[in-house]
């Protein structure tokens, strides 16, 4: 689960992690008078009006803009990035609404960093990386120039020791330039080690400060923040549900979380249902190696009910893009009765008007079909993956 | 002869009075898998019943704490349908009791869990399958797991995987064209887990009763290219593979927890080009599984 910007500086300054001040606003009003208290209070007559959407690469779509003229200037800013479809590099081409704004005192930036924290797969601990080359794509970094990126490991058993930050804070040379540059060194590794702290108590699966700043008089700053937690810990997190925002999320896929179902929007016709991740991605993978091109990757799971079936095929049904819909099941815990009665639940609600091919194997397969059969729907069987691919391949360009 | 559990392994079941531990301890213990004790806390001295294959009924005691089940009942590997939260430390009560293989079956499990997990079981006696698997089974002979046991042959083909359903699809293909299975083994689509691609193919590799092994992998991580490294040095027999997700878009997570394509890596494609790189042929649909297998024997 991702969250804005200006909800992971609010968790950055739960654990002493420096920040700019700022104040999320959803109006022009509350932004000009956000911009009011920010310079009354800061004495600092520069503000940056940052668009808050989930994905990255705000400032070079145009969602972040740096204000020198006072409030009025930014209430007329904020009207125009208020409900502009933003694109980045990050979001597709249809780009994403901007809802919320942040509005941040303006910094005098001596140098811009990255610093990022995630979980390394083969290492199996957090991996904190860090870069000279701040505020840039970071990938672009890490594909073009990885000896610019500097990765130090956490242990579970000791946290993040000050000689791997201290580490770090050398070979960036953190210090280069600033008036203390043994003050500065000692505000990076309390910065890092902080948010090594946040990153394991948060259960995050992404911590990301890009850029991560020193200013011109020597303070190390985080002027972004993006958090993604992992979705697995949130039934220890009551506070995540506050954290989201449902307009950052497809609304068929949250639907589809909130009935226990992993489902993932594609761009296709070809509509899968199908039991198991392995599974329901090859069943992709087949259709598109047919020649077609899947709607969704749907995961009912192991161990679905009726009811669950019922909603996912429904789902699929109410979809006006696909124009073939093929089940894939393979029962291993999952009964193709249940499978068989869900599907013919929603088709009785529903109706059926695009062709349907199904392919059931393992448990209880012989009473899936029955169920099927004497449902009276009209149903392609299939004998295999492939067979199921190619007959729902073929109707759907027959019809 | 097969790898890691047989005949004679012993198996206890943590979570055994929950609805998924008692459903599926049934199935295992129907299937001839000797289960020796349930482990529940504040359960123990409950008895737990089931059918053994021939219909005789089968008493299973429940104990508290899994050093006592061990103490009790000789029992050396455990099965863990404990939920997500507390599986953990259920994984951790394990190891402390010294067994030689702990299969995970919950799905679930945070991230930073796994990162602690693993660091514990660093340097420690027993292996680790999971979490997020469906377990191991030699067919015939010991089924730890949530697999259907009745699509498996008794043979020499060994199947290891990071999905669970993909696993059943090959073992039905393999069973259809008459190959059976010497072990099949799960282990899980999760970032940080135990066993690895690598680790299991080793013991493929030694095992004399094994003589091929499909390797199904999927997006996300690079544990396919470790394996594929593994195979390309050391490899003595013939490996057929297969990804899924070739036409996953990057940044969605697929169902598994590991399961995403980010930052430019784990794409099928780069995993595709490793294996074939280092001799395994990869079925071009998850349809081929089996006959590419077949087609490299001879």
């Amino acid at each position: 689960m991702k969250i804005h910007e200006y909800q992971g500086k609010q968790i950055f300054q739960r654990y002493g992690i420096a920040t700019p001040k700022g104040y999320p606003v959803f109006t022009p009003a509350e932004a000009e008078e956000a911009a009011k208290k920010l310079i009354d209070e800061t004495k600092i007559p520069v503000v940056v009006v940052k668009a808050q959407i989930h994905a990255g690469g705000r400032g070079k779509g145009g969602g972040v803009k740096v204000v020198k003229g006072g409030p009025s200037e930014v209430k007329s800013v904020s009207e125009k990035l208020l409900g502009m479809q933003l694109i980045t590099h990050q979001t597709g081409p249809e780009g994403q609404k901007v809802q919320r704004l942040y509005v941040e005192q303006g910094l005098d930036i001596a140098r811009e960093l990255y610093l990022g924290l995630v979980v390394d797969r083969e290492a199996r601990r957090i991996a904190v990386m860090a870069s000279t080359e701040g505020g840039v794509e970071i990938e672009t970094v890490a594909e073009q120039t990885p000896e610019k990126i500097l990765i130090e490991h956490v242990d579970p058993v000791t946290g993040f020791s000050a000689f791997q930050a201290r580490k770090l804070a050398y070979a960036l040379d953190i210090g280069k330039n600033t008036p203390s540059p043994k003050d500065t060194i000692a505000d990076f590794v309390k910065l890092v080690t902080k948010l090594s702290t946040l990153f394991e108590k948060e259960d995050c699966s992404l911590c990301e400060i890009n850029p991560l700043i020193v200013t011109k008089d020597g303070k190390v700053v985080a002027l972004d923040a993006k958090i993604t937690f992992d979705d697995n810990a949130s039934g220890r997190h009551k506070d995540w549900s506050e954290l989201m925002d449902k307009a950052e999320e497809d609304p068929v896929e949250l639907e589809a979380k909130d009935s226990g179902l992993s489902y993932v929007s594609l761009d296709g016709d070809i509509g899968c249902l199908v039991n198991g991740a392995g599974l329901a991605m090859s069943t992709m993978d087949i259709i598109k190696h047919e020649g077609g091109n899947p709607a969704n990757f749907l995961d009912v799971g192991g161990g679905a009910t009726k009811d669950q079936v019922k909603k996912a095929f429904s789902m699929i049904l109410s979809s006006s893009k696909v124009k073939g819909i093929f089940v894939n099941i393979f029962g291993g815990i999952m009964k193709c009765d249940v499978i068989a009665e869900g599907v013919v639940a929603a088709t009785k609600e529903l109706g059926l008007k695009v062709p349907l091919v199904v392919r059931l194997e393992g448990t209880n397969v012989e009473l899936g079909k029955q169920i099927l059969k004497d449902s009276g729907l009209a149903i392609q069987p299939a004998d295999t993956m492939s067979d199921g691919a190619k007959k729902i391949v073929a109707a759907v360009r027959a019809a | 002869m097969a790898i890691l559990v047989d005949k004679n392994t012993k198996v206890l079941v943590q979570g055994i009075t929950g609805s998924a531990g008692s459903f599926h301890a049934k199935q295992c213990i129907a299937y001839g898998t000797q289960v020796v004790a349930g482990v529940t806390p504040n359960r123990g001295g409950e008895k737990f019943e089931a059918e053994g294959p021939d219909g005789k009924k089968v008493i299973v005691p429940v104990f508290d704490t899994v050093a006592e089940a061990v103490k009790q009942t000789g029992a050396d590997t455990s099965c863990i349908f404990v939920p997500p939260l507390g599986a953990a430390d259920s994984i951790l009560e394990a190891f402390d009791a010294e067994l030689a293989l702990v299969v995970c079956i919950t799905e679930g499990i945070p991230v930073m869990d796994m990162v602690r997990v693993r660091r514990t079981i660093e340097g420690r006696k027993g292996r680790l399958i999971g979490p997020n698997c469906p377990g191991i089974i030699t067919p015939g002979a010991c089924k730890i797991g949530i697999m259907p046991g009745h699509i498996h042959r008794v043979g020499k083909y060994g199947v290891v995987s990071k999905s669970g359903t993909l696993t059943y699809e090959a073992v039905g293909q393999l069973t259809a064209l008459g190959m059976g299975q010497s072990t099949c083994v799960g282990i899980g689509g999760d970032p940080v887990a135990g066993l690895d691609f690598v680790d299991v193919l080793k013991l493929f590799n030694e095992d004399p009763n094994t003589e091929g092994v499909i390797m199904i992998g999927e997006i996300g991580g690079n544990a396919e290219e470790r394996g594929a490294e593994y195979i390309g040095k050391y490899m003595k027999k013939p490996v057929a593979g297969f990804i899924a997700g070739t036409t996953a878009p990057p940044g969605k997570r697929m169902g598994h927890a590991g399961a995403i394509i980010s930052g430019g890596k784990g794409a099928a494609k780069d995993k595709i080009a490793a294996l074939e790189a280092a001799g395994v042929r990869v079925a071009p649909t998850p349809s081929d599984m089996g006959t590419t297998l077949k087609s490299l024997l001879k």
